[in-house]
């Protein structure tokens, strides 16, 4: 009875004693102490004691107020893939917590830290059909690596330890911990903050077979067509230079998935291009031609492999991953190394021969020649009048040297924006791999830029795409995060327009989209825009948007019907990958 | 690959939700789950769950990988019905006045080794343990004589080859004592709390 009497009053900082916190008070300095600085969030009913709190730590935790509780949650991965540290959002019960469920599955499958705090009703009302009472727990199961739900005050500094821990060991993902309001309010003894350095029920990493490495390091030597698939498990375990030094080392041709770009520089000798449904060519023909496949850090999405029972048949696979449950989920094979790759990546460039595959990458290039050939030269270099996505993306690279973070939203933007997009650096780029989440470019470009204010960021987004959380102009235009904004507007829903002209006889069902004056949109939240329809003003457009100090938008209008190729057709194999 | 009846143990944490952490890896690839029982193990503070399904090797061991990256299951092992030592129990009710009348219900039930639990003047509880096909033939047999009322529990095993885990378990457990679990005290207290 006596913390029920507590949760009456409001904790009053100038009576309560110093040991004593409130539930939180002791979230904020869990913040703190976990080292955060920027949290997107929106407040509500159930969590407003949280942000009673956070109104005396304004000085210490820089709060973004977005315009939706998704645009939080993206706002927060974004912030999380170009920093590399955890994101926080915070949301309210109910509602606000349901919103967090596309960010949470998105952070899921991508394997982003991300910790939600949730207000929750009070513990003496859960089931009861409450005012804005969800089942947040077990709705967010599925979708996050870990969730736990607070009820006693008392619990907070270590569950939030926990939390923290869990979201960025390993392979990452997002965490969630649902707080009831009276949790919130009760006054509790603060023995401090001690963060966690161990769950004794979760290994965070396998242990390192060393037998494995041998046998993987044997198979390599000994291979005539050796080929690296990387994913962003590089990123994630910042073992850029590791796969740099081991590629090296073995004249190892190297192809990335969408999530490992930027893992890897785009001028990078041994980088032959992108993997899957519209990578590049050679890497797809060539996985059906390697002799000893090396997977690091990816985990062979259906979008990379195609159909799988023609994939890779002919090679002996390596696999160097993390979680030990994507070895042998899709791909079986070989020689599982089980680790993380920060780590075993440099035991194996150690047991590896020097070796020059040069005739063996010259494989690569050739083809290459041919997607140039075919599909490259008029994407980037078109005859026609009307602009293509390809060319956009060029004039962007010629501008920002590869030195942006590009962040996309989903579709035919991004699949071309992934494929020309030049990256100098690792963590540059941001987009939605996994869930292909529409709606993510705006508020994760938010987030990436606090995460990296001192980068330029670009987000590219298709007119589908930026209706879709197009809202977050509003945090864009309150806290001022110098977003840039090029919205490739094709008047369609592209992707899928592209495959009902390809697999549906070009019956157009509901892919047509109009847009709003984008330009006017912006103008109205107080964010600079131009919009252009021709070639001749895109350079100068660009560098206009690039120069600007603070948000701009600029839409540039391009074909219509223009198609991604190349393109794995689903059920085919990578090597039947079509290039018109 | 052929499907057969697996069994997967699995040694979890005590925390509350956890059946339902378990039984979504199934139903999110749309298994059925022939039975799963839950109890605590022989080392205080760790969860013992026992869930019978029916697929492939290559599903199970997946299944298993899945459910081991759970932060709170320490190990999922899974085993065929031969690795194993196993049991149901069932309890049927069944009219006193049957039993008391027709001696080949008495014959069924001292073959199938069933034993009375509770006898009343109107009906008798027996129980039986065995497997399932043996139960079922006992169900079905008492079918013909009235059979009231009849539940089969979920199947528990133990793992003929599992000595080196229990000794790791209880270093484990003993290195590192499991944690309490906290329970919302306050669900019986509405009048008590504010809200708003």
């Amino acid at each position: 009875m006596s913390t029920l009497e507590k949760t009456r009053s409001k904790p009053q900082e100038s009576t309560a004693p110093k040991t004593q916190l409130s539930g939180s008070q002791a979230v904020l300095e869990a913040l703190i102490q976990e080292g955060v600085d920027t949290l997107f969030g929106y407040p509500g009913g159930a969590i407003m004691p949280i942000y009673d709190a956070l109104y005396d730590y304004n000085d210490r935790l820089n709060h973004i107020l977005v315009r939706h509780e998704q645009g939080g949650i993206h706002a927060a991965q974004g912030y999380a893939r170009t920093s590399g540290r955890v994101g926080v959002a915070f949301a309210t019960s109910g509602p606000g917590a349901t919103n967090l469920v596309t960010g949470l599955a998105d952070a899921m499958i991508d394997s982003n830290p991300i910790v939600c705090i949730t207000g929750q009703v009070f513990a003496s009302l859960l089931g009861t059909d409450a005012f804005q009472e969800t089942d947040v727990i077990n709705i967010t199961t599925p979708v996050t690596k870990w969730n736990y739900q607070v009820t006693d005050a008392t619990e907070i500094p270590s569950v939030l330890a926990k939390a923290f821990y869990i979201a960025q060991t390993g392979r990452p993902g997002p965490v969630l911990i649902d707080i009831t309001k009276n949790a919130q309010i009760q006054l509790f003894d603060y023995k401090g903050y001690e963060k966690c350095d161990h769950v004794r029920s979760y290994r965070p990493k396998p242990i390192v077979r060393k037998e494995y490495i041998e046998q993987a390091a044997a198979l390599i030597n000994n291979a005539k067509k050796p080929f690296v698939l990387f994913g962003q498990g590089i990123i994630l375990g910042k073992a850029e230079q590791d796969l740099k030094d081991f590629i090296e080392k073995g004249g190892f041709p190297a192809a990335t998935t969408v999530m490992g770009l930027s893992a890897l520089e785009t001028d990078h000798p041994l980088h032959v291009g992108m993997l899957g449904m519209h990578g590049n060519y050679a890497p797809n023909v060539m996985t059906n031609e390697c002799d000893v496949l090396i997977a690091v850090g990816m985990r062979f999405d259906d979008r990379v492999t195609g159909r799988l029972d023609k994939y890779a048949k002919q090679a002996k696979v390596v696999h160097l991953d993390i979680d030990p449950a994507e070895i042998d989920k899709n791909v079986a094979t070989t020689v599982p190394v089980w680790g993380d790759c920060k780590e075993t990546l440099p035991m194996l460039t150690q047991l590896i021969e020097r070796h020059d595959h040069s005739a063996w990458l010259a494989e690569f290039r050739e083809l290459e020649k041919k997607e140039v050939k075919e599909v490259i030269q008029d994407e980037l270099n078109p005859t026609s009048d009307i602009m293509t996505m390809g060319e956009v993306i060029k004039v962007l690279n010629e501008l920002t040297g590869g030195d942006a973070v590009i962040v996309t939203d989903v579709g035919q933007h991004q699949m071309v924006t992934c494929r020309y997009a030049k990256f100098n650096k690792s963590k540059s780029n941001v987009t939605s791999g996994g869930l292909g989440t529409m709606g993510f470019g705006l508020p994760a470009a938010i987030g990436a830029w606090y995460g990296a204010p001192e980068r330029d960021v670009v987000a590219i987004i298709g007119d589908g795409g930026i209706q879709m959380t197009i809202q977050e102009l509003g945090t864009i235009m309150q806290f001022g995060a110098k977003v840039k904004i090029l919205i490739l507007n094709n008047e369609f829903l592209g992707m899928v327009r592209q495959w009902q002209q390809l697999f549906n006889d070009k019956r157009y069902s509901f892919v047509n989209i109009t847009s709003p004056d984008f330009v006017a949109v912006a103008k109205g939240y107080h964010i600079e825009g131009n919009k252009i329809s021709e070639r001749k003003d895109l350079h100068t457009a660009l560098k206009t948007m690039l120069d600007h100090d603070g948000s701009y938008l600029l839409e540039v209008m391009v074909g219509k019907e223009n198609n991604v190729f190349p393109m794995v057709p689903q059920g085919a194999s990578v090597s039947e990958i079509r290039l018109k | 690959m052929e499907k057969q009846e697996y069994t997967i143990t699995l040694y979890t944490e005590n925390s509350i939700g956890m059946i339902g952490r378990i039984s979504g890896i199934f139903s999110r690839r749309k298994i059925n789950v022939e039975s799963l029982n839950t109890s605590p193990s022989e080392v205080e503070g760790i969860h013992r769950f026992t869930i019978l399904i029916n697929e492939s090797e290559d599903v199970v061991r997946k299944l298993c990988r899945q459910i081991e990256k759970q932060v709170e299951v320490l190990k999922a092992y899974y085993n065929t019905d031969e690795e194993l030592i196993w049991q149901e129990q069932a309890l049927y009710k069944v009219p006193t006045e049957v039993i008391a009348e027709k001696a080949s219900v008495e014959r069924l039930l001292r073959e199938y080794g069933a034993s009375a639990v509770v006898i009343r003047h109107d009906y008798t509880v027996f129980e039986t343990a065995g497997h399932r096909e043996e139960i079922d033939r006992l169900t079905n047999a008492l079918g013909e004589y009235g059979l009231i009322e009849f539940v089969r529990g979920a199947r528990i095993a133990i793992i003929k080859d599992s000595a080196g885990f229990h000794t790791k378990i209880k270093q484990f457990e003993r290195e590192e004592p499991s944690p309490d679990t906290v329970e919302n005290e306050y669900l019986d207290q509405q009048d008590s709390v504010f809200t708003m």
